[in-house]
């Protein structure tokens, strides 16, 4: 993609060269605005790319939104503008696009033949700053620049005057005079103007400016255990602020954040409740899932992997969640909806119903994870099979939700998921264990019947990542299962897997009825499953593969890393790796792979900075399911 | 020289009854005004690529007609597909069809579906066949032609 990218700009003639500081919109502008765009239509993609060169702009065109997911992480400011379809096979566009929001906050145009207003509705409540109706015309992309131009303006407002704020401009500036970096021109000439009006504005409250600020993995990892600290209702920006003690982060930076992440937190609640998910879909929602007052965290995961959740009904998953919540010691309740939130994937998904599960797991996830990771390894065992979990890293991220949900299976997804959980902290770590023995029993029970749908074997495979013993090694077993994850873990699922693919009609038609919350569950699930079938290996296995992890080595030692869900390229293990490991942060499945989960703390770390290498881990949010799979549609 | 006029004539009209038979709509203008010099065969490219498209989406959408008992959200997933991809190149008529489809998939209404379905084929090899046979004149008549030609 790189090449990519410097192809077009060396094509696209110099991008437009910021213009002298002087903050005016260069006479090229917009020309060179790098677009990406993402569509699984190849031939709605070469009409796209066609138009968006004849405006002059530069475009990077992909078909499938973990490619497109992976692009951006790995080339942060790369990009200007993603225009991105809304019906896609492996990843809904609008997960992508909440995602692209979280992690990147890049302006997302999306697209679609559907012109119905409830999907344009869908479009702008998940933060699209444009809707464009198929067939497009020239002339409608011939103005989205607009979108970044504003976008940069809003966040430069808020730059702060204080010199860590300034920190966060200066990787950028040194591209600015170089044409080596023609992407960055626009950023750079955009930065310095701001920088410039920032200057004036100094002496304005300071809270009249912020610096832009990415949130990346970890920092949205410690703005999750912040809440989940508060309390999701008693979260308010200040305090969150404070407890992030993060320099340079300004109020409103937490505050917007904190709201895109409500809205991600109500999806997922909102998605999980209805009885959307078409039994059909899973193959009966009874399948294996004993009584719901004997759901464990397992079972949530379980069923959230199966997106049979959707089929429960509301009570039962407020029971489940209540119980969960009631067995939280610890912010639990909190806990869970940082996970939610952390990892946009479906994990929050789960978590919802892993809530319960989730407080375990997610203050266990640290300390659990160490924890589960033994007892899941001797789950892994058993499913052995596909090693798609992210590579080693353990994701002790979502411990929560994923804990719940896989227990084992989280820590397989990504180191992400790691990072959250580390942020937990040891109350995780009891939990886990706690959630990783119910979950180990709920898995089989779940796992069992779970093989027997379609998509269950995806699920269930998410769900044997936590339990790693679970059965679900048998719908694991199948090599198809691998569960990819795909980019949120919740379809990824499907995606993976070979035979499975047409599940991902049923998720998508699922996401249609209950929002992706379901969507994302049933992935995360896969997700989790994959890792822990990986991880499932061997539970030493998976202690190895951690410590792999902290070996800064992709965790996914051979066995995992290419197989595992992630995309069906496979390409440079690592980069599967990491990508998954983004997306499984989401996933707390990832970390509970791994034996010990603070050992995911040096892993994550590890991973993280070999993800540096390739480009921001920003699996922040769960993306689990993107770098997975390239899985053929 | 005549001779050329006239071919030239010809392939003017066979386009423009395309039109105003109503088997191409103003989408497939658009892909005409993208093709220039550099890119002379842009149309054909496109179209070249709807087909291939198309065929995996009609044979997953045959298979799924197969299936007993049908599965409408499936089914209107994958027409969803193939009528973006139609709708793209600017495919009136196949467009008009796979909305009928659609409508009788959400009434789920079986009988429709498959009914609407063959009529969707049928546009469909119609289109493919009127208009390889006018790419075909056109590249006799030679891409210049082609490119300047007016709306």
């Amino acid at each position: 993609m790189n090449n990519n990218k410097q192809m077009m700009a060396s094509s696209s003639g110099g991008s437009w060269k910021s213009g002298g500081g002087d903050g005016g919109v260069s006479d090229q502008f917009p020309a060179g605005l790098r677009v990406l765009v993402v569509d699984d239509d190849s031939t709605c993609l070469m009409i796209l790319e066609k138009m968006l060169r004849h405006c002059n702009y530069e475009v990077t065109k992909c078909n499938r939104a973990e490619v497109a997911l992976s692009y951006l992480r790995e080339n942060k400011n790369g990009f200007d503008v993603v225009i991105s379809d809304v019906h896609m096979p492996d990843m809904d566009g609008f997960k992508l696009l909440e995602h692209i929001g979280l992690e990147m906050d890049l302006p997302v145009i999306m697209m679609s033949a559907d012109d119905s207003k409830s999907v344009v509705m869908k479009g702008v409540t998940h933060g699209a700053c444009d809707y464009l109706i198929k067939p497009v015309r020239i002339e409608a992309l011939r103005n989205i620049w607009q979108h970044m131009v504003r976008r940069r303006k809003h966040e430069w407002k808020d730059f702060d005057q204080s010199a860590s704020a300034d920190e966060q401009k200066p990787p950028e500036e040194p591209d600015y005079s170089s044409s080596a970096n023609e992407g960055n021109n626009w950023k750079n000439t955009k930065r310095r103007k701001d920088e410039e009006d920032e200057a004036e504005e100094r002496d304005d409250s300071s809270s009249l400016k912020k610096p832009r600020v990415v949130w990346s993995v970890e920092l949205h990892q410690q703005f999750v255990a912040a809440v989940n600290q508060l309390g999701i209702d008693k979260a308010v920006p200040k305090k969150i602020l404070e407890l992030m003690n993060v320099p340079g982060l300004m109020r409103e930076n937490v505050a917007s954040h904190l709201q895109k992440y409500r809205l991600y937190l109500r999806r997922l609640s909102g998605s999980q409740l209805p009885g959307g998910m078409n039994s059909g879909f899973m193959g009966g929602p009874d399948a294996g899932y004993g009584p719901m007052s004997s759901l464990n965290g397992l079972d949530l995961q379980a069923l959230a992997a199966s997106g049979q959740l959707s089929q429960l009904p509301p009570q039962s998953l407020a029971t489940l969640q209540a119980v969960a919540l009631g067995r939280s010691n610890n912010s639990k309740s909190v806990i869970d909806q940082r996970n939610i939130f952390s990892f946009e994937n479906p994990k929050s998904r789960y978590s919802e119903v892993q809530s319960q599960h989730l407080n375990n797991n997610n203050n266990i996830n640290n300390s659990n994870n160490n924890n589960n990771n033994n007892n899941i390894s001797s789950n892994i065992n058993n499913n052995s099979k596909q090693m798609n979990l992210l590579p080693g890293i353990p994701t002790n991220i979502e411990p929560k939700q994923f804990v719940s949900l896989h227990q084992s299976g989280q820590h397989s997804f990504g180191s992400m998921n790691n990072q959250v959980q580390i942020q937990m902290g040891g109350q995780s770590q009891s939990q886990h264990q706690v959630q990783s023995n119910t979950n180990a029993h709920m898995l089989t029970r779940g796992a069992v019947d779970m093989s027997s749908k379609v998509y269950n074997p995806v699920v269930s495979v998410s769900q044997a990542s936590s339990v790693n013993s679970y059965p679900l090694g048998g719908s694991l077993g199948n090599p198809n299962v691998r569960a990819t994850p795909s980019g949120d873990g919740n379809l990824d699922a499907k995606v993976s897997v070979g035979g499975i693919v047409p599940s991902y009609d049923v998720f998508y038609d699922l996401s249609q009825t209950r929002e992706w919350s379901l969507q994302d569950s049933g992935l995360t699930y896969d997700q989790s499953s994959l890792l822990l079938q990986h991880n499932h290996s061997s539970g030493s296995e998976m202690r190895e593969q951690n410590q792999n992890l902290g070996g800064g080595k992709v965790m996914f030692s051979p066995a995992v890393d290419t197989r595992t869900h992630l995309n069906g390229s496979n390409i440079g293990q690592q980069r599967n790796t990491y990508i998954k490991t983004e997306s499984h942060s989401d996933g707390s499945f990832h970390n509970t792979m791994y034996s010990e989960q603070y050992g995911q703390d040096d892993l994550l770390a590890a991973i993280l900075k070999q993800q540096q290498g390739v480009g921001q881990l920003n699996n922040e949010f769960g993306f689990d399911g993107y770098a997975l799979d390239d899985l053929p549609v | 020289m005549d001779q050329r006029n006239q071919m030239h004539r010809h392939i003017a009209n066979t386009r423009k009854s395309l039109f105003d038979q109503g088997y191409l709509d103003e989408q497939f203008i658009q892909l005409e005004e993208l093709q220039d010099n550099s890119n002379p065969n842009f149309v054909e490219e496109v179209v070249t690529l709807f087909y291939r498209d198309s065929a995996r989406f009609l044979s997953n959408l045959d298979q799924a007609l197969e299936k007993r008992p049908l599965d409408f959200n499936k089914l209107d997933s994958l027409m969803h597909q193939f009528k973006s991809s139609s709708t793209s190149i600017g495919a009136k008529k196949v467009k008009t069809e796979c909305t009928h489809f659609r409508n009788y998939c959400n009434a789920r209404n079986a009988e429709g579906c498959k009914r609407t379905f063959q009529n969707v084929k049928k546009e469909y090899t119609t289109l493919r066949k009127k208009l390889e046979a006018y790419f075909q004149m056109s590249r006799q008549v030679g891409p210049i032609e082609t490119a300047c030609r007016s709306r």
